[in-house]
């Protein structure tokens, strides 16, 4: 998809570098607003951030996606378990009693 | 388990602290997946990732005495895992490493026929079909392996497994402007990747 656009470059190069901490929420008010505006009147910037923010969701969605491990061996959660009750046990500051 | 919330998460913990074997269980099936990923995408082998997860598992247990905070388990955990990783590759983790210039991540801009115009894939369908989805997943994958390690440490601590920038900057140890930088450039060049990858499989 070819969008176009009347903005100088340069006013479009600020903007791409703030997209992400424009998605992330963390632009003061008048630089949102201002973004805002720049985003509405230029296809090509708002495509582009669009496509950001789906590059986001899809990393957001990884870890239901994701590849999984092999499971997990007898041994290896044995060896696992004996580490804890190790430290549950012997440690005096167990068992810890968190407020 | 896939996941659980925050709070959810410190409760789990609190049982861990307090000496629970069914706590003990429900830990060990959470993190060990999330570790597994996280190592799988900063380790780039499944083996290799695997090792890892195990290799943190026991560190975490071990060292339990010293988590003060339930409610920083996730810096914590991500702290002994990245150094895990980087013990792992150590070879591959300390290669020089490459700077993302922002200009190179911007799309590529024709001025022919008056006005200026981009070009752009069709992300109408990302990531909502479920196809496209699992096709991506890989893309995804090796998108964010193919990272410098500085870039790929930072994006898989905030969009991955969505830590927040103080948690990620406490974790690598750099400021919380650093991560900022360097998490805008690392989305941007996984989303150059997946645009080109969307260019060449959707009409």
């Amino acid at each position: 998809m070819a969008q176009q656009t009347g903005w100088p470059l340069e006013t479009c190069k600020e903007i791409f570098a703030e997209l992400s901490a424009y998605l992330d929420e963390e632009l003061p008010p008048d630089a949102c607003r201002q973004l805002e505006a720049h985003l509405s009147d230029c296809p090509p910037c708002l495509e582009f951030m669009n496509s950001l923010r789906k590059t986001v969701e899809l990393c957001r969605r990884y870890n239901s996606i994701g590849s999984l491990p092999r499971p997990l061996s007898q041994a290896a959660k044995e060896q696992l378990k004996a580490a804890y009750l190790k430290v549950v046990t012997s440690c005096k500051e167990f068992p810890k009693k968190v407020t | 388990m896939a996941s659980l919330n925050r709070e959810k998460e410190t409760e789990l913990v609190k049982e861990l602290l307090e000496g629970s074997i069914t706590a003990f269980d429900r830990f060990v099936e959470l993190y060990r997946t999330r570790i597994f990923r996280y190592s799988l995408l900063m380790c780039g082998h499944h083996d290799d990732a695997e090792d890892v997860a195990q290799d943190s598992l026991l560190k975490i247990f071990e060292n339990l005495g010293q988590l003060r905070d339930p409610e920083r388990v996730h810096g914590w955990v991500f702290r002994i895992v990245r150094n895990a990783c980087l013990m792992k590759r150590r070879k591959s983790v300390f290669a020089p490493t490459q700077e993302l210039s922002l200009d190179e991540l911007m799309p590529s801009h024709d001025h022919r026929g008056g006005g200026r115009k981009i070009e752009i894939a069709d992300w109408s369908a990302v990531p909502d079909s479920y196809v496209l989805q699992t096709e991506l997943k890989r893309e995804l994958e090796t998108a964010i392996r193919d990272l410098p390690e500085i870039y790929r440490s930072v994006i898989v601590l905030r969009d991955i497994e969505q830590l927040s920038t103080g948690e990620t900057a406490r974790i690598l140890d750099i400021s919380e402007d650093a991560v900022k930088t360097r998490l805008h450039r690392a989305r941007l060049a996984v989303r150059q990747r997946l645009d080109k990858y969307l260019r060449t499989h959707t009409n």
